[in-house]
């Protein structure tokens, strides 16, 4: 029963490369934003804080044809980035990828930001005092002690990226071996007649990934908490 | 060595103090609510005056006419806080080591020594802020903030959150640094007792004013 075909692996090590891609582009700007978010006022935020979770209210086919919309070929970015620096969206798994990142951007800004909120100005007032410039007072300071935040909002929109379905059927289609990622396969093989074996590993695997991610987004959490205290 | 003269309002509560020592230690003294705090922390530059100016050793660091405000990163003090504030990812050693890292000083093996012996701190140099007592902890503190060779240290409550044990153990400590280890020193407290056995210099602090300023006589 459990024996993967090449088709299902080529599904699975293809959901794997866009979560991975999507989750460590995203990550630098998650890190900005939920610093934002966690240390500055200023006009919008309450906008912006909307946007980044709006994918996470609307339907996720409404996002994907949004992302078609701009990053398609003729769309106002995606003709741009074509023409001028020769990246295309449409129809590859780099669309996959950006299609996922923005789906699960909200879930990999929270516990970063939470874990931002949670530092203790007070340490970053005394490195402040002991010669250390703002941004070394973030790279020595809020970064380390935000660290278990970060992996965990790593960890848990990794999760959110490798099951995204709607946004990337919609935005790139569902091509094996360039667009078809474990839930695009699942939802192809549950419409073909003798599909149920294939789909019932694939959701397994799907089931794994998901748990473990979980998992390890717990554990984060908790080694945040006993590094926050010192121990 | 320490000119002060500034205003600051902090939502009710107005501060105006001015007053310039050249004391080995300088006392503030008052009670909780005279704004020793919001003073030492203009010091700092962790606060800004609304008027006035800051002249440490001879540098402006606040003079609002002139729209001079140096960042506290930029003005070489040193703050032992009352709640000692040590970094709790990184071990003692670490934490001694950091001002000097942040100032790209050169190692000093020699000040090292001198000041983790004078703190007694040797035996803690592997362990995390988290496994040290209160006691040891502001010893920690005191020996990073000399470790990042400031011209000024700021010592805001050092014994504030300690016990009378714990206060004891600490004061000799204190009074070592003020006699071996050169640095001028501005020393916030409400006991009496501490500043006596101290302070060279005393600014008394009221509800915002300074209402006298002299040697240790000033506290009785």
């Amino acid at each position: 029963m459990f024996d993967i075909s090449p088709a299902e692996w080529t599904a699975i090590l293809l959901s794997l490369r866009v979560a991975v891609i999507a989750t460590l582009v995203a990550t630098p700007f998650g890190i900005a934003l939920a610093w934002l978010l966690a240390r500055k006022d200023f006009w919008g935020k309450s906008v912006l804080d909307a946007v980044v979770h709006l994918p996470l209210v609307l339907p996720p086919v409404v996002t994907g044809y949004l992302l078609l919309l701009t990053f398609g070929r003729r769309g106002l970015v995606g003709g741009f980035l074509a023409d001028h620096l020769g990246i295309v969206f449409a129809f590859r798994w780099t669309g996959a990828a950006l299609a996922c990142g923005v789906m699960s951007f909200s879930l990999l800004v929270r516990p970063m930001r939470l874990s931002i909120e949670a530092i203790d100005r007070k340490l970053e007032q005394a490195a402040e005092t002991l010669g250390a410039a703002p941004f070394k007072v973030f790279f020595t300071v809020t970064l380390p002690l935000a660290l278990p935040g970060v992996l965990a909002g790593m960890v848990l929109g990794f999760a959110k990226a490798i099951g995204e379905f709607g946004a990337t059927i919609t935005f790139v289609s569902n091509i094996p071996g360039e667009t078809q990622t474990i839930s695009s396969a699942i939802y192809s093989l549950i419409q073909t007649p003798d599909g149920d074996a294939a789909a019932g590993r694939l959701v397994i695997v799907s089931i794994v990934l998901a748990l473990g991610a979980l998992i390890a987004a717990e554990w984060f959490a908790r080694r945040a908490t006993q590094r926050l205290h010192g121990n | 060595m320490l000119r002060v003269d500034v205003e600051k309002q902090l939502g009710e509560f107005s501060l105006q103090a001015s007053f310039s020592s050249e004391g080995r230690v300088t006392g503030l003294f008052g009670a909780s609510g005279a704004g020793k705090t919001s003073l030492i922390n203009m010091i700092a530059g962790l606060l800004r005056p609304d008027r006035g100016t800051i002249v440490i050793d001879g540098e402006t660091v606040d003079d609002t006419a002139a729209a001079i405000h140096v960042p506290a990163w930029r003005r070489r003090i040193g703050y032992v806080f009352q709640d000692a504030r040590l970094f709790p990812h990184l071990n003692v050693a670490q934490n001694l080591d950091y001002g000097r890292r942040m100032n790209r000083l050169a190692r000093d093996p020699a000040q090292h020594t001198r000041v983790v012996e004078l703190l007694d701190i040797g035996a803690l140099l592997d362990r995390r802020p988290g496994k040290l007592s209160g006691g040891e902890r502001q010893r920690v503190a005191l020996g990073r903030a000399l470790l990042s060779k400031p011209r000024l240290l700021l010592l805001d409550e050092p014994l504030g959150a300690l016990d009378e044990a714990r206060k004891l153990e600490i004061l000799p400590y204190l009074v070592r640094l003020r006699d071996e280890a050169n640095v001028p020193m501005v020393y916030v407290s409400h006991d009496v007792a501490e500043l006596r056995q101290l302070a060279t210099q005393i600014v008394m602090l009221r509800q915002g004013r300074v209402t006298s300023f002299g040697g240790v006589k000033v506290l009785t």
